[in-house]
C-alpha cells in the first residue's frame, strides 16, 4: 500500500484515494512542431516508455482531495517516493541529475527555457 | 537420450524406493560460444529453445537465468488456457497454442496437466454481453469451438455462481470455450527444459546478462554474471525486466512493468470444475487439483519491479469473487504472490526482430502469457532460426507502434486473461 501526499492541497492518503497516470514528462512532439512529426516521434510520444527498474516519474491524480494532477518520483524496486512536486514544476535538483534519457534531456531543456527566460527578463 | 518417463519407469523406481530418479536436466557451464542464446528461462524462453532444437536443428544453443528456471511469471500465473481473444493475429497465436497443448504431454513425455475443463466468461453487463457476442461471430468465423451460453446454462454448469437477477452485476449470459481450461504451469517450464536438454541445449541458471556486446549493429555476444558468451543471434524473453535487457542494447521498448497478484484458498472439496472469468467485477477463479481456489484479478495501476502487490487491488479481486461465489466468504486464504507482467499500450505481445541487427525480443504478454508458451516458442524459434518473423509472429512486430497498425484487445481482454 503506497501512501500519498498531494503537493497541491496537502491530502495524505493512501493509493486508493489517488490515481497513478504512468509516466512523467512526456514531451507531446506536436506541441513543438506540429507540421513535421514524424511516426517515430509520435511512437515515441505514446508508447515508448522509460520503465526503469529504480527511480521513476509519474503523474498522480487526487481524486478524492482536490482533484488536480501532480508529479511524483518513486523508486519501482523499494516503492519509496522520493519526492511530490506540482504538475508544472521540476524535480528537486539531486533527483534530476539521477535521471536518464530523454527525462535528462527534458529536464535540461527546461532548464535552459528558464534561465534563458531569467536572464531576457 | 534420457530414459522416457512412463507407468515401467514408474514401477522400476518405485522398487528402488524412487532413489534412481535421473536429473531432468543438466547444470552446464557455459561454453565460450552458441549460435544463439535465449535470454529467460521461463516457460516462452524454454519452448523457444526446445523448438529451435525440436524444428530447426540448432542445437548448439543456451539458456541463460539470472535465478532458477520457471521462478518468474511462469510459476506466479493462474494457469489460464483460452484462445477466444478478439483480433485475427490473436486468434492465430493463441489458437496455435492451445491446440499444441492439446498433445504437449505426449510430445514432450512430461505431464502437463493439460485440463480442458472449459473456460466460462460471465457477461454482467449488457455492454459486457454485445463485447462477448462480437467477440463469438469473430471467433466463429476463425473456426474457434465457441460458444454463448445462457445464464440458466451458466449455473448448470458452474452450480456455485450467485444467479440472483437482483444483484448488482446479475449474469446475463457467458461466453464459452469448452476446450479452454487450467495447465500445471511448473510441469510446462520443467517439460520444456527437460526437452530442451535432452537435445543438447545447456540451460546455465544463476546466470544474471549484465551486457549486450555490439559490432557495427550486430550482436556478437553477451556479459553475463558467469563470463562472457560469444553469439550471433540473442532471443530476450525476460517478461517485466525486458526493458532493462534492452537498454543494454540501446532498444527502447513501448513497456510498462507492473505487479499482478494471484491468490490461492485453502485446500476444499471439488466445488467448481471449470474456469470462471468475471471482467466486469475483476476477477478470475478456477479449483486445482490439490483442491485449492486460485484466484486472480487485475494489475495495480503504476510501474513496480518488487513482486509484492498492493492490499486493494487484492481485496479488490476477492470481494468481487466473493459477490459472485457467496459460498467462499468464509474460505481462508493460503498463499498470495506477485508477478512482473510487462504491459504494452494495446495490451497485445510483441515477438520480433529489432533495430539491433541478430537481437530478437519476445516479451509484451502482460496479464495473460502461460496460455501462450507453446504457440509463442514455436513462432520465436522459427523467427530467430530463419532470420525473419514467422508470418503468424509478423502482425506482433516491434514497428506496429510507429505504423499505427496495433493489436487492440485491451477492450477485449480487459482485466482477466
Amino acid at each position: 500500500m503506497l501512501v500519498v501526499k498531494c503537493p497541491v492541497c496537502g491530502a495524505e492518503g493512501d493509493e486508493t484515494d489517488f490515481h497513478a497516470a504512468g509516466q512523467a514528462h512526456v514531451r507531446r512532439p506536436a506541441t513543438y512542431d506540429p507540421a513535421h512529426v514524424t511516426d517515430e516521434e509520435q511512437r515515441d510520444y505514446l508508447f515508448i516508455r522509460h520503465n526503469p527498474k529504480g527511480l521513476h516519474f509519474e503523474r498522480w491524480r487526487c481524486d478524492r482531495g482536490c482533484g488536480k494532477w501532480f508529479h511524483a518520483a518513486r523508486d519501482t524496486v523499494t516503492m519509496e517516493f522520493k519526492a511530490f512536486y506540482g504538475i508544472t514544476e521540476l524535480p528537486p535538483a539531486e533527483l534530476m541529475a539521477q535521471a536518464k534519457g530523454t527525462w535528462a534531456e527534458y529536464f535540461a531543456n527546461r532548464l535552459k527555457a528558464e534561465s534563458s527566460k531569467e536572464s531576457g527578463a | 537420450m534420457k530414459p522416457r518417463y512412463s507407468v515401467f519407469s514408474l514401477a522400476r523406481n518405485a522398487m528402488n524406493y524412487h532413489k534412481d530418479w535421473e536429473r531432468a536436466w543438466r547444470s552446464p557451464n557455459p561454453k565460450a560460444e552458441y549460435d544463439a542464446v535465449i535470454v529467460g528461462a521461463g516457460g516462452h524462453g524454454l519452448a523457444t529453445a526446445y523448438y529451435l532444437a525440436k524444428n530447426h536443428k540448432m542445437t548448439n544453443i543456451a539458456v541463460v537465468e539470472k535465478g532458477w528456471l520457471g521462478g518468474g511469471n511462469t510459476g506466479r500465473n493462474t494457469t489460464i488456457i483460452r484462445s477466444n481473444y478478439l483480433q485475427d493475429p490473436s486468434i492465430a497465436i493463441y489458437e496455435l497454442a492451445r491446440s499444441l497443448y492439446e498433445d504437449l504431454s505426449q510430445d514432450l513425455n512430461y505431464n502437463v496437466m493439460f485440463s480442458p475443463r472449459g473456460v466460462l466468461m460471465l457477461c454482467q453487463t449488457q455492454h459486457e454481453f454485445r463485447a462477448f457476442q462480437r467477440t463469438a461471430h469473430a471467433n466463429r468465423l476463425a473456426g474457434l469451438d465457441c460458444r454463448m451460453v445462457t445464464p440458466a446454462e451458466v449455473k448448470e454448469i458452474v452450480p456455485i455462481i450467485n444467479d440472483d437477477p437482483n444483484c448488482r452485476y446479475p449474469i446475463l449470459g457467458a461466453y464459452y470455450q469448452p476446450r479452454g481450461g487450467t495447465g500445471r504451469h511448473d510441469a510446462v517450464a520443467w517439460g520444456y527444459a527437460r526437452g530442451a536438454d535432452s537435445m543438447g541445449v545447456d540451460i546455465i541458471q544463476n546466470c544474471e546478462v549484465t551486457g549486450i556486446q555490439r559490432d557495427g549493429g550486430k550482436v556478437v555476444g553477451l556479459e553475463t554474471t558467469r563470463g562472457v558468451i560469444r553469439t550471433k543471434k540473442i532471443g530476450v524473453v525476460t517478461a517485466g525486466h525486458v526493458s532493462t535487457i534492452m537498454d543494454m542494447a540501446g532498444v527502447r521498448m513501448p513497456i510498462e512493468s507492473q505487479c499482478l497478484q494471484a491468490l490461492v484458498s485453502e485446500p476444499i472439496k471439488p466445488v467448481i470444475d471449470c474456469v470462471v472469468m468475471a471482467n466486469t467485477v475483476h476477477g478470475y477463479m478456477s479449483q486445482s487439483d490439490k483442491g485449492e481456489l486460485v484466484i486472480g484479478g487485475g494489475t495495480d495501476p503504476y510501474n513496480n519491479y518488487s513482486q509484492r502487490g498492493s492490499f486493494p487491488a487484492l481485496e479488490h479481486t476477492v470481494a468481487a469473487l466473493v459477490e459472485t461465489f457467496p459460498i467462499i466468504s468464509r474460505l481462508r486464504m493460503l498463499r498470495m504472490w506477485g508477478g512482473i507482467v510487462d504491459m504494452t499500450g494495446d495490451r497485445s505481445p510483441i515477438i520480433s526482430k529489432t533495430p539491433v541487427d541478430g537481437l530478437y525480443v519476445n516479451c509484451g504478454w502482460g496479464t495473460g502469457g502461460f496460455k501462450a508458451i507453446p504457440g509463442s516458442g514455436w513462432v520465436f524459434a522459427d523467427t530467430i532460426a530463419n532470420d525473419r518473423p514467422h508470418p503468424i509472429a509478423e502482425p506482433f512486430g516491434l514497428n506496429r507502434f510507429q505504423e499505427g497498425r496495433l493489436i487492440d484487445e485491451s477492450v477485449a481482454a480487459a482485466v482477466a486473461h
